[in-house]
């Protein structure tokens, strides 16, 4: 099952690289990971995506726990949450595609950011499986470059990941 | 307030700390720290022969004192070499900071001489590590390298210093922080209450109940409890490799270590208990066997463990209690003392009775060989009889290991050391080292064989330069035996690159060219009076080379991917 943690953690050197190999060295699974300072500079938060049945999950949750610089963390997942990733996708834009791909854009509320008289650049936010569905809307036309922030994620309501 | 190099800081920060002896060797990076040692006299310096037996030196003075271990290496192979030993000491959970030297900060990054990415390099093998960014962090850091190493589950911790913070030139205000907090590490003080609760209501109402402890229970410092709560409930024990100690081995409630090479009578208990009382012990897989759900299919299982990531990792307990052993084993006896249950008396004797009957079928029974040969176990006997169970025991990894765990039988915590986890050849001499330093006066024996001691055998000469009267019994089979018995048992007897008998050492005269004693046995008629001899020998270092039966297996064995009860009892035997 997919899982997204959101960690917080020691804005230092060397925090990120012990998170990550954590992942590679027991053999866990990392889909996605976006990291950036929170509004207190001394703390970064970190958001990865991974999937495991829920024993490996849990020794996950456990191992992250266990790194020095990981203050506090929660699994997303658990409860209800908001999770958006943003994509900037470069598409051909030429002829009778032009308006189809713009077309497109619209309905999945995508904004184009840059426009040459050969290309698009869009710029789109939501789920995962929202910008999943785009590009696979956009099997007719030609895909130049896809860059993908990962997920981010918070929890609905009055839940708060803080110190 | 006083002003001080980053050099000097250091080391009288190590001083202010509490430490007394570091492990090391010299080399570019670390030359400033070196004179920073020279102009003082409150640290003492070990000069090891390689860094890795500075690793292992204080590991072992770690795990006889319970005091952290220290190291300093300089900078590249300084460091490299250095991993193992940390590893090793990861593995088994030792308290340990290591500080490695780095090239200078600017020439961090450009492939400088001897620069080797310290930090990146011990990153899967320590429990944190530091680079120091500016010389005045210095303190701040030492002092939570040291909070982290032993509180939580202990582990060594790394102190990457380039080589230009330690500049003798450059002097700056030093003072040592009394207390320290770290918001993102707080390891847990105490059990839950509700959680014992729960353990002491399920071991009051036991049948057939084991209390299975491991290498937690002697770094926690819950020996002594460990004894009073098994003695209260009058429940067997069954002690890991690591746990060798916790509870002592010539008592009549302990069944011999389990697993692998666990006692008949131990394995089948746990293979029949239905209560399986686990602490400070991780369920690895040289106790449950590869194949987990044949492990002890009738158990229910609580578990006691600092560490979280412990519990429910290989098998799921079903009462968990997360916290250091000792608060918690003191509330759980407490719990036992008040509870207004009894144990039921009846069951308890007819688990007794079944045990006695395990027992009766002396797994451990040595058959003396044909001839005067020597077995490997009459040699650990032998050793045993001639330091009347005192003395402190390293071992390297092997048939040897085996042996001593099998047949030294230890009644005090911290006087067995040896690599459990890792399992590191070439660890038990500078593991001896540094648990002779930490008690000059005490008997400090290594159980190795001809295959681990060469693996550091540049040690001797650190001996010779610290006069340590180590003695050292080298159960020599002339192979690679615990390799040599899965090739028998498993491959055909294929010997695969684990033998050289045409190409071993004298190793007598290997000793003696060190300035040591060097006495060979041969002959069993001989054993016990020549290691009486040797042991009567207690200002020089004794390396006794022992020819052995190169024959022998160590039984019993457990049968690859059975259960806790399915083992080899001897090469014609089996459950």
């Amino acid at each position: 099952m997919r899982r997204i943690v959101s960690v917080l953690m020691e804005n230092q050197p060397g925090a990120l690289s012990r998170v990550v190999g954590l992942f590679s060295q027991r053999n866990y699974n990392i889909n996605s990971l976006t990291v950036a300072p929170t509004e207190d500079p001394t703390l970064s938060r970190l958001t990865l995506t991974t999937v495991g049945d829920d024993r490996k999950i849990e020794q996950i949750i456990k191992h992250l726990n266990k790194v020095v610089d990981v203050a506090k963390l929660v699994d997303l997942t658990e409860g209800s949450h908001i999770e958006r990733e943003l994509m900037l996708i470069k598409v051909k834009a030429t002829g009778a595609q032009r308006a189809e791909v713009k077309r497109i854009c619209d309905i999945f509320r995508g904004d184009v950011v840059d426009v040459s008289p050969t290309m698009y650049t869009i710029q789109l936010t939501g789920t995962s499986e929202k910008l999943d569905g785009f590009i696979q809307a956009l099997a007719g036309t030609t895909i130049l470059e896809v860059a993908r922030t990962g997920v981010s994620g918070i929890a609905r309501g009055e839940k708060i990941l803080t110190l | 307030m006083e002003k001080l190099s980053g050099g000097d800081m250091l080391i009288r920060a190590l001083h202010d700390e509490g430490v007394e002896i570091i492990f090391g060797y010299p080399g570019g990076a670390a030359l400033h720290i070196y004179d920073a040692i020279f102009n003082q006299d409150k640290v003492d310096h070990v000069l090891v022969r390689h860094e890795q037996a500075a690793t292992h030196a204080a590991d072992g003075y770690a795990r006889a004192t319970g005091k952290p271990g220290v190291v300093l290496v300089t900078s590249g192979p300084g460091a490299t070499n250095a991993i193992t030993g940390i590893a090793t000491a990861f593995m088994d959970s030792i308290p340990m900071v290591v500080i490695s030297g780095q090239v200078t900060r600017d020439a961090i990054g450009s492939d400088a001489f001897q620069e080797t990415d310290m930090i990146g390099v011990s990153r899967p093998v320590v429990k944190h590590s530091f680079m120091v960014q500016k010389a005045e962090d210095i303190p701040g850091i030492v002092k939570q390298a040291f909070h982290i190493a032993v509180t939580g589950r202990p582990g060594p911790v790394v102190i990457d210093i380039p080589k230009d913070v330690t500049d003798p030139g450059e002097k700056y205000p030093y003072e040592y922080p009394e207390t320290i907090k770290i918001r993102s590490y707080n390891p847990p003080t105490k059990g839950h209450s509700g959680q014992i609760k729960k353990a002491v209501e399920i071991l009051m109402n036991a049948r057939k109940p084991v209390i299975y402890s491991g290498g937690g229970v002697i770094q926690g410092e819950g020996a002594t409890l460990l004894t009073e709560l098994a003695k209260t409930l009058e429940f067997p024990v069954t002690n890991t490799l690591m746990g060798l100690g916790a509870y002592p081995a010539t008592d009549k409630q302990f069944l011999g270590m389990l697993g692998m090479h666990g006692t008949y009578e131990a394995n089948m208990a746990m293979h029949e208990s239905d209560v399986i009382l686990a602490i400070g012990a991780r369920f690895d897989d040289r106790v449950t066997n590869s194949d987990v759900s044949k492990f002890c299919p009738d158990a229910t299982i609580l578990h006691i463990d600092i560490d979280p990531a412990s519990i429910s990792k290989t098998v799921t307990a079903h009462v968990p209690i997360v916290g250091p052993v000792e608060p918690v084993l003191k509330e759980m006896i407490d719990q036992v003392k008040a509870s207004n249950q009894k144990v039921d008396k009846e069951a308890l004797d007819a688990w007794w009775q079944k045990i006695d009957h395990w027992r009766e079928r002396q797994c451990l029974a040595v058959t003396p060989a044909e001839g005067d040969i020597i077995k490997p176990q009459e040699a650990v006997q032998a050793l045993y009889e001639a330091t009347n169970g005192q003395a402190y025991i390293t071992s390297d990894v092997g048939q040897h290991q085996m042996f001593a765990a099998q047949y030294y039988h230890f009644d005090l915590p911290r006087r067995w050391i040896n690599s459990g986890g890792l399992g590191t050849m070439g660890f038990g001499l500078p593991a001896a080292m540094g648990v002779q330093l930490a008690f000059p006066d005490a008997t400090v024996a290594c159980v190795t064989g001809e295959g681990s001691i060469q693996m550091n055998i540049q040690e001797l000469a650190t001996c010779k330069q610290c006069a340590l009267p180590i003695k050292i019994l080298n159960l020599n089979n002339e192979a690679l035996g615990m390799v040599k018995q899965w090739q028998d048992m498993q491959y055909g007897g294929r010997h695969s690159a684990s033998t050289y008998a045409d190409s071993l050492p004298d190793f007598v005269a290997l000793a003696e060219s060190y300035g040591h004693t060097g006495i060979r046995i041969e002959k069993r008629s001989e054993l016990q009076e020549k290691m009486n001899v040797a042991m009567a020998m207690k200002d020089k270092l004794v390396f006794i080379d022992v020819a052995v039966d190169q024959n022998e297996h160590v039984y019993p064995m457990a049968i690859k991917g059975g259960a806790m009860s399915e083992m080899f009892l001897s090469k014609t035997e089996r459950t």
